[in-house]
């Protein structure tokens, strides 16, 4: 890869919406026009100084960006190596990173006319930022979320209620993340002139995966401008956990051309990356395939019958991952590498009483590996990790992990 | 000529409409699969959609999803659905079988190592429902060069400007998906997809059967009158979820059969 042009890594996709082998549009003929007309209206809005200065302007008076780079000083001492920061997207209204993108979406489907929002969500936390923006504008909400979901984040499906979204559990496959995925997709093709699909993450048919991660962006663009402003030079490293890859694909993406940073995804590693299959690692455990619309690495077995995943956080625990993470992992320009849901737990209690901050369990697993390499690092070393969310919505998984009965 | 190209002939002379019938392999399990796939013939199918089964079918309706899962609790596979067209030819020689499924277990086992198992089973057609002709160099035509027809769906969101390049690679016939949504779900009009018909029929020069949303023999009747062939699937599929014995699920089909031909 050294003869590359300036841009060769973040250029992409291409006019197929391919990320190398990843990516495309493998969906049902009926999506195929929807899909289409949505790329069209994207690649409007994208060059439309109106839409993004809407867009900023809600950044700023309703999500709170841009959100801070913090210093954290008690990590970096306990860890006695690189420089900590931690991008404090876990500030946002609703308390994570899902709004950036989602605002983007609720501004397009807007533009396209469109009443009816639909979403899939896995925690709930792309699910809440949908309903939130829905509420704002006035929209029709329908949520999809796996039966076994819907148990274990009751919180977040009273809050999506509250917020005056309709919560549809799905029973059917295994009622988790996936088959809530194809859930909104079967509603798609049953309603599709009304129906606006808002994906929460950077996965799905071409123009989603882009499409997310232009919105996603802004994570990244900030870092960058807040590191140099802070320290005078961009960071040596940045560390994001991944589960879809958006808050990881949004931090990192204004960095790829950047060769001097070195980029760090963190799969769930669950009980471990091995043949067992309990983990939600597809880099680090699985292969290429092609599901929800998208080639990408998947969990499948030999006959390409797609297996859950697993992760003490609902938030990661899909079978896929973004396909531009796919392409730069077999570029070597991200490297991906997973933690436990045992070593997310520790990340995430060290967080609580170190920094005063409740970490949500998706940004403890960045934490976790964060904890593996930055005392062999230099003090003079710059760490950007993402906290792409807060914990509030963990305490019961938590509780339960650690034996104790809330 | 292919089998499909063969029986739109016979049936075209005979003039009459085709019956084309979906069953999930290996559902409930393979042998009574096996039984049901060799007495379609017999009872009026014109043409057999087999599916393989997949853990995320996105098109299909609860009654083929829960067939798929079925079916790969016992133990169905890809080369399995294969196995089964092969023990079907060895008796039938002539009743074309078009495999019907997603992608991904196909890309599992390779395209080329596929096309080549498929083609010495005797599959004569693939329908896949997530390769839109946008991802034409993926299966279409790969499964042409080696003459497996590769069936297209058209729908109610396919435009006039979008169906020249929907039926440009398709052969074997047009599956025309009647309704916006799911298998089994809506109850299609046939005097509303009459036009649409016409209009594929005239884009394509190829034979258009309707799908989705048709259920009983009257349903299979009425829009026998606007197409080229009438497919069922989830009523089908239903009835052998229900435990209905072979020759029940066989009197079913032929009642469907019978309809559609105008007995």
């Amino acid at each position: 890869m050294n003869t590359h042009a300036p841009n060769a890594y973040s250029a992409g996709p291409d006019a197929e919406g391919r990320f190398g082998l990843f990516g495309g549009r493998f969906v049902s003929e009926t999506l195929m026009p929807l899909i289409l007309d949505l790329e069209a209206e994207y690649e409007k809005a994208k060059t439309d100084p109106s839409f993004w200065a809407e867009m900023d302007d809600l950044w700023k008076h309703y999500v709170g960006r841009p959100s801070p780079l913090y210093f954290a000083e008690r990590l970096t001492e306990k860890f006695g190596g690189a420089k900590i920061y931690l991008k404090r997207d876990e500030l946002n209204h609703t308390g994570a990173h899902k709004i950036n993108n989602v605002l983007g979406q609720i501004l397009l489907a807007r533009r396209m006319g469109k009443k009816r929002i639909i979403a899939e969500t896995g925690a709930g936390q792309h699910g809440v930022a949908t309903a939130t923006v829905c509420a704002r504008f006035g929209l029709e909400c329908i949520v999809f979320m796996g039966a076994t979901d819907v148990e274990r984040q009751k919180p977040n499906v009273f809050r999506m209620n509250l917020l005056g979204a309709k919560v549809v559990p799905v029973t059917s496959g295994r009622g988790t993340l996936k088959d809530a995925m194809n859930e909104a997709l079967r509603d798609w093709v049953t309603n599709v002139d009304e129906t606006f699909y808002c994906i929460g993450t950077v996965a799905g048919p071409h123009p989603y995966p882009a499409m997310v991660r232009d919105f996603q962006s802004i994570i990244g663009k900030e870092t960058k401008a807040q590191m140099l402003e802070r320290e005078g030079r961009l960071p040596d490293s940045l560390v994001a956990c991944i589960g879809g890859g958006s808050n990881a694909m949004g931090l990192f993406h204004p960095f790829l051309d950047d060769e001097s940073v070195r980029i760090i995804g963190v799969e769930a590693g669950g009980h471990g990356v091995d043949d067992r299959m309990e983990h939600a690692a597809s880099l680090t455990g699985g292969r290429p395939g092609v599901l929800h619309g998208n080639r990408t690495y998947l969990l499948q077995d030999e006959d390409g019958q797609i297996i859950e995943g697993h992760s003490i956080s609902a938030g990661l625990d899909y079978p896929g991952i973004g396909p531009e993470h796919a392409w730069l992992n077999d570029i070597g320009r991200v490297e991906y590498v997973s933690a436990t849901d045992k070593e997310a737990l520790a990340a995430f209690q060290m967080c609580c009483v170190t920094e005063g901050i409740i970490p949500a369990l998706e940004p403890s697993h960045a934490l976790a590996h964060v904890s593996k390499i930055a005392g062999d690092l230099p003090s003079d070393h710059l760490l950007v990790m993402n906290m792409c969310g807060r914990g509030d919505k963990d305490i019961f998984t938590v509780a339960d992990a650690l034996g104790e009965d809330l | 000529m292919s089998r499909i190209d063969d029986t739109f002939a016979r049936l075209t002379a005979e003039g009459r409409t085709a019956f084309v019938s979906f069953i999930m392999a290996g559902d409930p399990d393979q042998a009574k699969c096996q039984e049901v796939l060799e007495g379609l013939p017999g009872a009026g199918v014109d043409i057999i959609e087999l599916g393989m089964p997949f853990t995320d079918p996105m098109a299909d309706g609860p009654a083929i999803q829960l067939a798929g899962q079925r079916a790969l609790e016992a133990g169905m596979t890809l080369s399995r659905v294969l196995d089964m067209v092969r023990a079907f030819r060895v008796k039938d020689a002539t009743t074309p079988i078009v495999l019907m499924g997603y992608y991904n277990p196909v890309y599992a086992m390779g395209v080329e190592a596929f096309l080549t198992a498929a083609s010495d089973a005797g599959v004569d057609g693939l329908i896949i429902v997530d390769l839109p002709p946008e991802e034409d160099a993926e299966l279409c035509l790969p499964a042409q060069e080696v003459g497996i027809d590769f069936i297209r769906l058209s729908t109610p969101t396919t435009d006039d400007k979008r169906l020249p390049a929907v039926v440009k690679n398709t052969s074997g016939f047009v599956y025309y998906v009647s309704i916006t949504g799911i298998t089994g779900a809506a109850t299609a009009n046939a005097a509303q997809v009459a036009p649409d018909v016409a209009r594929i029929k005239a884009a394509a020069n190829l034979p258009v059967c309707v799908g989705f949303g048709i259920k009983t023999p009257e349903g299979a009747a009425e829009m026998a009158k606007v197409a080229d062939g009438v497919v069922v699937g989830s009523a089908i599929v239903e009835r052998i979820a229900n435990g209905d014995s072979t020759a029940d699920v066989l009197a079913f089909v032929k009642s469907l059969t019978d309809a559609a031909h105008g007995v």
